[in-house]
């Protein structure tokens, strides 16, 4: 059977380029980067490489990135690090409704810790305007932070307009850029963002790698404490093959980032132009602004996790916001702060498209994807319609057609 | 995540459909909140000799509203109202914890249904 991943959003496989450079640091080169002796020096001078081959792709100094075990990990390590760092000035901070849970459980410790969090709202497309940044600041606001693009629904958000917003209040900015550094062009001086958060295996490197950016003279608390790595900021033995990966990645990401981004985009606008030939789907998040390889859509009638062990049953890898195919049996709050009816949400499918994938994958998707369709809504006692549920504007035609108001029950 | 035979119920379900001339119709759940069952039966000196159903949810939803329908076929009332989701989720081979609540769904959904045609011979 065809096999098509369509799940770049959750992990991609390793290039193969970045599996060859880790290899020696997996076998012969085992030595711990504090060792004064040559093996321990080779570790070292491996991870110092990978950070100046990191800090180029975002246009950062080497000594401004901080290795962490994951984009989680530097999320975390952001807003935790930031708010006690600056607790004395202020006990507020601003978060999206967009954000990774990775942010938002983060922010949700710090309010049990006494601090007070704005989560703003966001328009249909999942956009975050930067004026309601700009009024939700008060004297106590010492850090905002906003995702550079979403996972979820692939929108990318104006963070150069909110980074100024911040920069003109003296308030700490920080991206959560996991999803979008190595995908598209991310350069911390032109965003003038303060800390950035990023992953390697959402850019072809190793899971059990991340970092954050520090600008340089920013005062951080440390999340794990102990020895003097990563200047006493993130103690613990360097996971150095997957730092070593990581770095391979970021060159690689960076020099084949426009040829990477015009053929998945590409792909993209094929799938979406396929799918939405169907009846009663709609595109989620923007037409436009969004990751190149990024294709969300909600299929009314039927439901996610269905669609989705449908198509991994066709061999078709895909990604669902729907409660049904999350633990905690809840549709995803992104989708719900976008205003997307909770019924609507439940048909939620995603697809991220990444170097892997082919015409010939498009074509099969699309094949399959009608067919799985046409099956569930057979399947569905709505397939004429909700009934007493009123239509839904399509986003994608419709671009100024507000959603209706989600009701609470039918 | 599912076991083979919720995965063969799901895949290649029994009993999809409408039933025009059904004697009793039961529906349960809701779009919101998750899964919707529609059940409808045919019963005859009464045994349910004919069920089929509707349903908008998850694998687990559609493998149970399959499962159930089949169950309840030649079944008395009284023997169809006896069964639970317990009973259910045990002929497929067990549900993941997380969608227990599905099993719950299909059996509400066959009372409704029984419910409904008892009170069309009143």
């Amino acid at each position: 059977m065809r096999k098509c991943y369509f799940d770049h959003a959750a992990t991609n496989p390793l290039h193969p380029q970045v599996f060859d450079a880790m290899i020696p640091f997996l076998k012969e080169d085992f030595g711990n980067p504090m060792s004064v002796y040559d093996l321990g020096i080779r570790a070292k001078m491996a991870i110092e490489n990978a950070r100046t081959q990191v800090a180029s792709l975002i246009n950062a100094k080497p000594s401004e990135i901080i290795f962490t075990s994951s984009g989680a990990e530097a999320n975390n390590f952001a807003l935790r690090g930031i708010a006690l760092a600056r607790q004395n000035e202020g006990k507020h901070i601003i978060v999206s409704k967009m954000e990774h849970h990775s942010i938002l459980n983060s922010a949700r410790f710090l309010e049990k810790m006494g601090f007070a969090v704005t989560y703003l709202p966001v328009d249909k497309y999942g956009l975050i305007d930067p004026d309601i940044v700009k009024k939700s600041i008060t004297k106590e606001t010492t850090l905002i932070s906003i995702i550079h693009a979403s996972s979820e629904v692939g929108i990318i958000e104006p963070i150069k307009e909110i980074a100024m917003v911040a920069k003109e209040k003296g308030i700490i900015f920080h991206t959560d850029a996991v999803a979008a550094a190595g995908n598209i062009s991310v350069d911390v001086k032109e965003l003038n963002v303060d800390l950035l958060s990023m992953a390697a295996h959402q850019f072809y490197g190793p899971k059990g790698a991340g970092a954050l950016y520090v600008r340089e003279g920013l005062r951080i608390v440390p999340l794990i404490y102990g020895g003097i790595q990563e200047n006493g900021r993130r103690a613990g033995t360097e996971n150095v093959p997957a730092i070593v990966g990581m770095g391979k990645a970021a060159e690689l990401a960076k020099a084949e980032l426009s040829a990477r981004m015009g053929s998945v985009k590409k792909l993209r606008d094929r799938l979406v132009d396929g799918i939405l030939k169907v009846e009663n789907v709609y595109l989620t998040g923007h037409p436009t602004d969004r990751l190149p390889g990024h294709a969300s859509f909600c299929v009314e009638y039927i439901e996610g996790e269905a669609m989705l062990l449908l198509l991994a049953a066709r061999g078709i890898y895909s990604a669902s916001g729907s409660a049904c195919s999350s633990k905690a049996l809840k549709a995803s709050p992104v989708l719900l702060a976008m205003g997307i009816p909770a019924s609507l949400a439940q048909g939620s499918i995603v697809f991220t498209l990444g170097t892997d994938n082919s015409d010939d994958d498009i074509k099969y998707l699309l094949n399959e994807f009608l067919q799985v369709i046409t099956r569930l809504r057979e399947i569905s006692p709505y397939a004429k319609g909700w009934g007493v549920w009123r239509k839904v504007d399509n986003v994608f035609r419709k671009s100024n057609g507000p959603f209706y108001k989600p009701q609470e029950c039918w | 995540m599912y076991s083979e035979k919720v995965m063969d119920h799901f895949t290649n379900p029994r009993n999809v459909g409408e039933m025009p001339d059904a004697d009793g119709v039961g529906t349960e759940g809701n779009p919101t909140c998750g899964d919707v069952m529609k059940i409808s039966i045919k019963v005859k000196d009464g045994r349910i000799v004919d069920a089929k159903f509707k349903t908008f949810g998850c694998g687990a939803a559609i493998a149970v509203s399959s499962m159930v329908t089949e169950m309840v076929k030649g079944k008395t009332l009284e023997e169809a109202l006896s069964i639970s989701k317990e009973t259910v989720a045990n002929e497929l081979g067990g549900l993941p914890p997380q969608k227990m609540h599905c099993s719950n769904l299909g059996a509400d959904a066959l009372k409704k249904a029984i419910e409904d045609y008892k009170s069309k011979q009143m």
